[in-house]
């Protein structure tokens, strides 16, 4: 039962050479296939365990923490593990075709190498309870997703790699000089024994300085709003496959870093003598509105996607802003949810792409009528993004206004809803595109897209909707996570205000 | 005065740190910026290392009659990034020999230009 905390990183990782020296073919992707399902499976059983059980803490090589690396299970981390784990299992099966149809054949091996490697990355960033081993895995999911976006059809693709390659390793060596200032004030590098030492020196100048580069650099890789410039280019030329797994998972498993340390290894309410909640405020209404405003005029359905990515990064910050439990609570929540909505769409997208080759708004023009299924996925996605009730979207943005309430903070309840009102309007444009304009002459033969794209979307869709009507599996999850992270209404709530 | 001459290499970092930044800010050679990316991460690499010493600790290696030795974690640390470090530069270098390939320069500003002229 223990050793699944490392497993979830070990088969990938042995996995991944492995697969590189399969010959090109359909047996890389059968093998990724299994690997990303038997992860799935031990990540729910992970989380099974921790629900009824409690915390998991797992030495490695047998040393104790603090001198070895300690893995650190709880209800937070085996969560978003199985978010990683699950959106790889449901990106799998579409990728047998997409990819085949999108990368070269002669590096069909690699690109699941480079996938598994990127998969190990992000289950390791949630499994590890030792502050410089997240940098290590950090670099590690980083890198493979450099190369996996370089991989795009267009020559775009490079560029984009190349702006993400110099933004995402800011990003971590600035996370790599907090830690640095943070393990010289403390001598240890295991997060809950930081948890223990860091309240004596809070006063520390080291430490508040370090506790503002680990930010920034978390900042960068969770693309918050004034830091997301390497996003939709990265979105909008990577591969259709890899566009869906990052997009559902890389953001977010920054999102849970940025909670580890703002309520875990920076305990007592340390950052509410920061000005970080105020900040995050800010900075969520700005990407709320400022990518909303930019995604309803993009002309490519990817990139306008990628923008709305932002927006509801925005949302999450917001979440972690009113530093409240509910806030919390809807952050996690939209982690999930995002995962979902985001999973379904470019699926749809992918799909889309599958078809035509192309996602500019003026060529997918009435597709909607001649693919009916992709195009029930975009509604689907679609309304749980614009946060109609029903759609999980609900969920998450409900949770945030009734933070938002909680605290008397009209400003936020004001910037979600008419959040939601610019969401009406890109995922109108793309609806309007799809179904109401007439078809173009040479789209006229085309067909729904093969059943292994279209199946895998549905469910993705179909999940949206069985996660907005029952709500028991993610809000309960969310809520002990919360109580995990050492939250509590009170002891919070109010406590800031922008 | 000794505050300063004391804590050099600190001030060396600090400096590294901040024309390695500048380099890939303000360049837009693809290659500079790489190199300014390096700069900017052996100022970390440094920095690591200035905080292993201890006044009078020798080197890490056991031996009769030393007391005091430099912690040793951070050197061990500061490899492990070094190994990150040289795998990012050499992506980075594979990613412009590519850009050189499909573009033909590897100026931010005619890529940009060629993008746009589509």
């Amino acid at each position: 039962m223990e050793h699944i905390s490392l497993l979830l990183v070990v088969i990938p990782l042995i996995a991944a050479p492995l697969v590189a020296i399969l010959p090109n073919g359909r047996l890389p992707w059968l093998v990724t296939t299994l690997v990303t399902v038997i992860c799935a499976i031990l990540a729910s059983t992970q989380l099974w365990g921790i629900l009824h059980e409690g915390m998991i803490s797992y030495e490695l090589g047998g040393w104790a923490p603090p001198w070895g690396i300690e893995y650190r299970i709880d209800t937070v981390n085996a969560f978003v593990a199985l978010i990683v784990a699950g959106i790889a299992a449901a990106t799998l099966p579409y990728a047998l075709l997409s990819v085949e149809k999108e990368i070269p054949k002669n590096q069909i091996s690699l690109f699941y190498c480079a996938f598994l490697l990127c998969l190990c990355g992000l289950l390791g960033i949630t499994q590890t309870g030792d502050i410089f081993n997240v940098f290590v895995f950090l670099e590690v999911s980083s890198l493979s997703s450099y190369a996996l976006i370089s991989m795009g059809k267009n020559r775009q693709a490079l560029t984009a790699a190349y702006q993400y390659l110099i933004m995402g390793t800011i990003g971590a060596t600035f996370f790599l000089i907090g830690v640095g200032l943070i393990y010289s004030q403390t001598g240890t590098l295991n997060m809950a024994d930081l948890a223990e030492r860091l309240p004596a020196v809070f006063e520390r100048r080291t430490v508040h300085t370090g506790f503002a580069f680990i930010v920034i650099g978390i900042a960068l890789k969770l693309a918050l709003f004034p830091l997301h410039l390497w996003l939709p280019n990265a979105y909008t030329y990577a591969p259709s496959v890899i566009t869906i797994f990052l997009a559902a998972t890389a953001t977010k498993v920054a999102v849970y870093l940025m909670l580890r340390m703002l309520f875990t290894v920076f305990p007592d309410g340390f950052a509410l003598g920061t000005p970080i909640y105020g900040l995050f405020i800010l900075l969520g209404f700005a990407g709320i509105i400022g990518a909303s405003i930019y995604a309803i005029y993009q002309i490519d359905v990817k990139r306008l996607l990628a923008y709305s990515s932002v927006a509801q990064i925005g949302y999450m910050v917001l979440g972690m802003g009113l530093a409240s439990a509910t806030g919390i609570t809807a952050t996690i929540l939209h982690l999930f949810n995002h995962a979902l909505m985001k999973g379904a769409l470019f699926m749809a997208v992918g799909a889309i792409i599958y078809r035509i080759g192309s996602c500019r708004i003026d060529n997918i023009q009435g597709l909607g009528r001649q693919m009916p299924w992709t195009f029930a996925a975009i509604i689907i996605g679609g309304f749980s993004l614009v946060g109609i009730p029903g759609t999980a979207g609900f969920i998450s943005k409900w949770y945030l206004v009734l933070a938002a309430l909680e605290q008397h903070n009209w400003i936020a309840v004001a910037v979600i809803l008419f959040g939601s009102l610019l969401a009406v309007v890109y995922v109108g444009k793309m609806i309007e595109a799809l179904y109401f304009k007439p078809a173009i002459e040479s789209n006229l033969s085309v067909k729904e897209a093969p059943l292994l794209l279209v199946v895998p979307t549905l469910m993705l869709a179909i999940a949206n909707i069985y996660f907005g009507l029952n709500t028991d599996l993610t809000v309960g999850v969310a809520e002990t996570a919360v109580q995990m992270l050492g939250l509590t209404t009170e002891s919070v709530a109010g406590a800031v205000s922008p | 005065m000794d505050f300063i001459i004391g804590h050099y290499n600190y001030w060396v970092v600090i400096i590294l740190m901040m024309i390695g930044f500048y380099i890939v800010i303000s360049r837009g050679n693809l290659v500079k910026k790489i190199i300014g990316l390096n700069i900017f991460q052996v100022s970390v690499f440094l920095l690591y290392i200035s905080l292993s010493v201890i006044d009078g600790g020798s080197v890490p290696i056991l031996k009769d009659g030393i007391e005091r030795y430099s912690n040793p974690l951070p050197h061990v640390l500061i490899l492990t990034a070094i190994v990150v470090g040289v795998a990012t530069t050499a992506l980075a270098l594979a990613l412009v020999v590519r850009i050189k390939e499909s573009y033909g320069t590897i100026e931010e500003d005619e890529i940009h230009q060629q993008d746009h002229s589509l």
